[in-house]
């Protein structure tokens, strides 16, 4: 394990759908820098993990401690105040606004203008097909261009833990590529990672830790390599 | 060729009314999906604030300070009745389906137009609430012995002409803060999806209630502009204008701010010029024509993008 201390640390946290419990008391925890993923099938929970965790709906039991402070009853703009970046399932981009507004809605919190003129730089320096896009509506952009864009968009608040909801989805191999060489490099500037992953073998070779969701409930946890290895792992989730 | 140039000026001179009220319609629907139907009340209420704060103290001379201070304060008035309306009226009912807010803004207009005309509670300095009986406009600026531009035989009243610069800067000034400022920025993001504008860190909450602050000073300085020229309030006023409105907004693409204004003149002239060209009884069913047509037709409005309501 690092020696880092946690970052997120989610204990027992459960939530309801009307009657039905998606979340049946997970807990996981994120240490400063790493990379953790969340593998599982459809409805496992992991989706809506991310979201409680960020405050996109409201837990209705358990707690979500991030940097040493309970955060749990907080609105969802507040938790972002305090380091956390979440790029959201079906990637959130706001497709009426152009690809420069997006990236300086990810930077709303910031003041410092300077600093956010070369973060937007950076972000075409990573992807340059946002550079050439900048001024269009993104409504305007392929499923990969989009991906990019709210990877891009999510860096943008400098946060200290970014939730990453199925960054790889329906894109071609070459983008999926691009777009876990740049979350490799964000996490080796020292950002933390939560990743949730349908591409299960991607995201524990990028892990260094992972936790197996089932109808809401964690099952299985370890090292990265330690998942890759194990027999129910690659029978259920690497297909082999 | 006058009388035709005639009505277009007035045409144009009620659409900016029309537009300036469409602003706050189509605005608190982008963020909240809700078609506000107090939001006429909200113009009668500014227009109002105007009459007393005109009337306080004995009045004074019409100059043009005091007619900044009247349609500044009006504006203040309705902004802060705006806050309060989303604040305690909308915001507790977010999470509910959407036709209880609806339903609720009906309540809320009703609470207004017939709270206004109850018998006063008090007199001194003026009596509050106004009562049913309408209520003569104070004269903001005197014009003195030419209060009307002629040009090519159209006639305009100076304070008409004063009231369309003042639309139009307002407009201008909207335009400006929805689509070059930070706030700007935020209020679209949150009309496209307020929970990821939250994961931006935008404060959606008070995103909302900056919306409903604009929109509702908007509203007043509709108000007062309509009142400098047409004197006559009394607690009903706004409801037809508020309906005109609403189809203004509709037949520009409702959530859409160039579409208000848009939306605000083209029905304003029409208005006019069917008025105008056939009888003055057909004025107020020519806006409802237009929004059965728009419905019917292309009911994105002019500007609006054609959306799939997801089932």
């Amino acid at each position: 394990m690092s020696d880092a201390g946690p970052i997120l640390e989610v204990k027992d946290l459960r939530v309801h759908y009307g009657a039905i419990e998606a979340l049946r008391g997970i807990s996981l925890e994120v240490s400063d820098g790493q990379v953790v993923a969340l593998i599982g099938a459809n409805g496992a929970g992991k989706t809506t993990t991310l979201r409680a965790v960020s405050r996109m709906l409201r837990p209705s039991g358990g707690q979500v401690r991030f940097r040493g402070e309970d955060v749990t009853r907080l609105p969802s703009h507040a938790v972002v105040a305090r380091g956390m970046a979440h790029a959201p399932e079906g990637r959130g981009i706001f497709l009426n606004l152009s690809v420069r507004e997006n990236l300086d809605l990810g930077a709303y919190l910031r003041r410092d203008r300077a600093g956010i003129a070369s973060d937007v730089e950076r972000a075409y320096t990573l992807f340059p097909i946002l550079a050439e896009r900048r001024a269009q509506v993104a409504g305007t952009l392929s499923g990969g261009e989009q991906q990019m864009l709210a990877v891009a968009r999510a860096m943008m608040s400098r946060p200290k833990l970014m939730l990453l909801d199925e960054p790889s989805l329906g894109l071609a191999p070459q983008v999926v590529e691009r777009i876990f060489g740049v979350l490799r490099e964000v996490n080796a500037s020292g950002v933390a990672l939560l990743l949730v992953e349908q591409n299960a073998h991607k995201a524990l070779q990028l892990a260094h830790r992972a936790y197996v969701l089932e109808t809401g409930t964690v099952v299985m946890q370890g090292t990265g390599r330690e998942l890759l290895a194990s027999p129910e792992v690659r029978k259920a989730y690497l297909g082999e | 060729m006058t009388e035709f140039f005639q009505h277009l000026v007035n045409g144009v001179s009620v659409g900016t009314i029309y537009a300036l009220i469409a602003l706050g319609y189509t605005m608190v629907y982008g963020v909240l999906k809700l078609i506000n139907f107090a939001h006429g009340d909200v113009y009668m209420v500014g227009a109002f604030s105007g009459y007393y704060l005109g009337t306080v103290g004995g009045g004074g001379q019409p100059s043009f300070i005091r007619a900044a201070y009247i349609t500044l304060g009006a504006m203040i008035v309705c902004g802060l009745l705006g806050y309060v309306i989303e604040r305690f009226a909308y915001r507790p009912l977010r999470d509910q389906a959407r036709l209880t807010s609806l339903i609720t803004a009906i309540g809320v207009s009703f609470l207004l137009e017939y709270g206004f005309q109850l018998t006063p509670w008090f007199r001194e300095p003026v009596p509050f609430p106004p009562g049913p009986s309408p209520r003569f406009f104070p004269t903001l600026l005197d014009f003195g012995p030419a209060p009307s531009l002629e040009f090519l035989g159209v006639t305009v009243p100076k304070i008409d002409a004063l009231g369309l610069v003042l639309a139009l800067a307002l407009m201008l000034l909207l335009q400006h803060i929805v689509y070059r400022t930070r706030f700007g920025t935020a209020m679209r993001a949150v009309s496209f999806d307020p929970q990821v504008a939250g994961l931006m860190g935008i404060p959606v909450n008070r995103i909302i209630s900056m919306t409903f602050v604009l929109g509702s000073a908007l509203a007043a300085a509709a108000g007062i502009i309509n009142a400098s020229s047409r004197p006559k309030i009394e607690p009903l006023f706004g409801l037809m204008s508020g309906l005109k409105a609403f189809v203004a907004a509709v037949l520009g693409g409702i959530g859409n701010v160039p579409g208000a204004m848009a939306g605000g003149l083209l029905l304003g002239v029409t208005e006019e010029y069917v008025a105008g060209y056939t009888s003055s009884s057909y004025r107020d069913a020519i806006a409802f024509a237009v929004l059965i047509l728009v419905l019917l037709l292309r009911p994105e409005g002019l500007f609006g993008r054609a959306t799939v309501e997801k089932v």
